[in-house]
């Protein structure tokens, strides 16, 4: 682009197909502004972005942060943007995990996970996910009630009211203390750590511990450390309660999303030079002990790339929650809209939120190739 | 992979199996239980499915019996309104036709003999065509149905035709601006296709259909159906156009350089030695950009068209029907599954049939 020579060799021709480009951007662009201009006074819309600090009148269905009717937009927005960050960031970490594990599957040599792992990735692939989220979400709504839920241990209930799951009664920042705490241990031991079992082993042992220790010091005296549901009437209290529209979109783009990271962990898999891991089995390392130290880390080169594009298509595939009523950034949006009039600007910030969490993921994703990238190459 | 010539062909049936299935005692448990799940899947579908359906239009009633399966009364009373939406009903037989059209347009893409630009612009064109005035009627002496009253399956055909027929040649046309030599022409194309890369397609088309009118004047605004056709078109062409990016980059750059020597200018470059080697390395890409595609029309029914999912919503709307929401839904879900998987797998072959004709 800024090459001096590219631009030295150009021809008198050049120039003009170029400025012809121009001009037609700028006239489509001038035009789009005075039609806008136009339209708008048409309808007696003011634009600007004044109309962020009036209050909304309406409510929906799901906020992680206290919502009320009086909120302003710029509140609500925020609401629907975390909403929006919370359904991605859950989707893409289960739907990575699921996804390699489903792709590890599809690539063993026993014939039982491969036809598993193959219909799995059949099924979920080749449907819609708008139509699976509508279908799973119908199914969910059409469960029985809070009173014949369905409940595993009697810690988790899941009803036509949502999923409940216990939440330990700690403080939040002590959570995170304690979990920073285990990832230190892990850190720390990691080099003395051989075999991969017993790795597992540790880091889950050390995370209980930490977590055990972080509750001894800042739990509420005489009081259980887990705030477990409990039906107490028609309604459930305590724990948390994911709405049946948050579980409907995190288990249909799960699905689909490890469907489609799970041809992109065979492929990765794939590429490995057949001599590596027989080089491995040789040795006699043992499968897991191929897989961690050979394969996965030489497939996982090929693999970050379209993985990387697989998470920002979960990003993006959020939007599609607004079929089911999921109040994400989407549907907030669109609501706005209808309420407000301000098409213009509620567009705007719709589309540089998805531009800035897209190249978040984009750079993340970068970073984590150039880390991974060989040595010396 | 082919018994090799020593065994017999179960001999050798047995060895694969000792390998893959029974080699150790975890392999013998992992591949006895993966088959004891898959069967008792199997069997619980089969059963409401099939064992305990009812199938008859006339038996709403028995479908509310305490033991019985799948209500496939439904599908036989609502699968004109799931396939064709709101057209006319004595009209269907043209709907029908239309829906074939496009089919047999997308089968006859898939033999060989019809890949060259020429023959498979023709194909398309004529299919297309063929759909539209079968569907529109006035051109060929029909009665007029206009395209607010197109819906169902045949509503989602036609978006998917549409979107693909416009977006080809436009993604083409984005890959060369992005490949130009001019830096304003790579720099616009580069804009545009990152842009619409980076945003949900609901964002594009929910744009198209409410934010452009404000953008144009109203003698340019036309039908919403053709805004949101344009936009869908353009997410199409930003992501084939990478295709076509790819396929370009397979070829030598010897090849353009001998071209030019040859004294053969840049279109003709383009038309006789590099083209028909781009939509050839494309092309397994490009099947499986048409599948996305397909499988993404069915967002069209958040910003109100009435395609095959918006008819099945309304096939268990009304009050009779409302409880067998699962067997409409089973039925759409067929219906997609084997258009995508069909050509998924056509895909595949064609992937690996191109892999060896390249050793």
């Amino acid at each position: 682009m800024f090459d001096k020579e590219r631009w030295q060799r150009l021809t008198l021709w050049d120039w003009i197909v170029q400025l012809a480009l121009v001009a037609l951007v700028v006239v489509i662009v001038w035009g789009a502004i005075e039609s806008a201009r136009v339209n708008l006074a048409a309808l007696g819309v003011t634009s600007g972005f004044w109309f962020l600090d009036r209050s909304t009148g309406w409510s929906y269905s799901f906020a992680l942060i206290e919502q009320s009717i009086d909120d302003s937009y710029a509140r609500t927005l925020l609401i629907g943007f975390l909403n929006t960050l919370l359904v991605g960031l859950i989707s893409i970490v289960f739907a990575t995990i699921v996804g390699f594990i489903i792709g590890t599957a599809r690539d063993s040599r026993n014939l039982g996970l491969q036809t598993f792992a193959g219909t799995f990735v059949q099924t979920f692939r080749n449907i819609p996910l708008i139509l699976q989220i509508v279908f799973l979400y119908s199914i969910l709504i059409h469960l029985p009630g809070p009173k014949q839920s369905l409940t595993v241990l009697d810690l988790a209930f899941m009803s036509n009211r949502g999923l409940m799951l216990p939440t330990p009664d700690l403080p939040g920042f002590a959570i995170v203390l304690g979990l920073a705490a285990a990832v230190g241990l892990g850190v720390a031991v990691r080099r003395h750590v051989d075999g991969v079992l017993r790795g597992l082993a540790l880091g889950f042992g050390g995370t209980v511990l930490a977590l055990a220790l972080v509750a001894l010091a800042f739990g509420p005296a005489g009081e259980p450390l887990l705030s477990v549901p409990q039906l107490k009437g028609l309604r459930f209290r305590g724990g948390v309660t994911l709405s049946v529209e948050l579980v409907a979109m995190i288990l249909g783009i799960v699905l689909y999303g490890s469907a489609y990271i799970a041809e992109v962990v065979r492929g990765g898999l794939n590429e490995v030079p057949k001599g590596l891991t027989e080089a491995g089995q040789a040795l006699g390392m043992h499968a897991w002990a191929v897989w961690f130290k050979i394969k996965m880390p030489m497939a996982l080169r090929s693999i970050i790339p379209p993985l990387g594009n697989q998470w920002i298509f979960i990003m993006k595939a959020t939007t599609v929650g607004v079929a089911i009523g999921f109040s994400d950034l989407f549907y907030i949006v669109s609501t706005s809209i209808t309420q407000s009039g301000q098409t213009l600007e509620l567009i705007f910030i719709l589309m540089s939120a998805f531009l800035l969490v897209n190249f978040t993921i984009a750079q993340l994703v970068n970073l984590l190739n150039a880390h991974l990238a060989l040595k010396g190459h | 992979m082919a018994a090799p010539p020593t065994m017999s062909r179960l001999e050798w049936l047995r060895h694969e199996l000792t390998r893959r299935a029974f080699a150790t005692p975890a392999d013998t448990a992992i591949t006895l239980a993966v088959a004891a799940i898959l069967a008792w899947l199997i069997w619980l579908d089969l059963d409401w499915a099939v064992v305990r359906a009812v199938w008859s239009a006339e038996a709403v009633d028995t479908c509310r019996a305490k033991d019985a399966g799948a209500c496939w009364s439904v599908i036989a009373a609502r699968h004109r309104l799931i396939l064709f939406g709101l057209y006319p009903y004595e009209e269907h037989w043209r709907s029908t036709l239309a829906c074939g059209a496009i089919i047999a347009t997308v089968v006859l893409s898939c033999i060989p003999w019809f890949w060259a630009l020429r023959r498979l612009a023709t194909l398309w064109v004529t299919g297309f065509a063929g759909y539209f005035l079968l569907m529109e009627g006035s051109p060929i002496g029909l009665t007029q149905v206009t395209t607010d009253q197109w819906g169902g399956l045949s509503l989602t055909l036609f978006l998917f035709a549409s979107v693909v027929l416009l977006g080809m040649p436009m993604g083409l046309g984005l890959a060369l601006m992005r490949r130009s030599s001019l830096p304003l022409v790579q720099l616009v194309a580069s804009l545009v296709i990152d842009f619409i890369r980076s945003l949900p397609l609901l964002t594009t088309l929910f744009t198209a259909a409410v934010v452009v009118p404000i953008l144009l004047p109203d003698w340019l605004q036309g039908d919403k159906i053709w805004r949101v056709i344009i936009a869908f078109a353009l997410f199409f062409a930003c992501y084939q156009a990478e295709v076509f990016r790819g396929g370009f980059q397979a070829i030598p750059k010897g090849q353009f350089e001998a071209g030019q020597a040859m004294g053969l200018g840049y279109w003709r470059v383009l038309a006789l030695i590099a083209l028909p080697q781009v939509f050839r390395n494309a092309l397994p890409s490009t099947i499986n950009m048409v599948v996305i595609t397909f499988k993404e029309t069915a967002i069209v029914v958040i910003i109100g068209f009435f395609d095959i999912l918006a008819s099945a919503n309304a096939a268990f709307g009304t009050g009779d029907w409302a409880p067998y929401y699962m067997e409409v839904y089973v039925f759409v879900g067929l219906i997609y599954w084997g258009f995508i998987f069909s050509l998924g797998q056509y895909g595949e072959y064609l992937k690996d049939r191109m892999a060896v004709a390249r050793h």
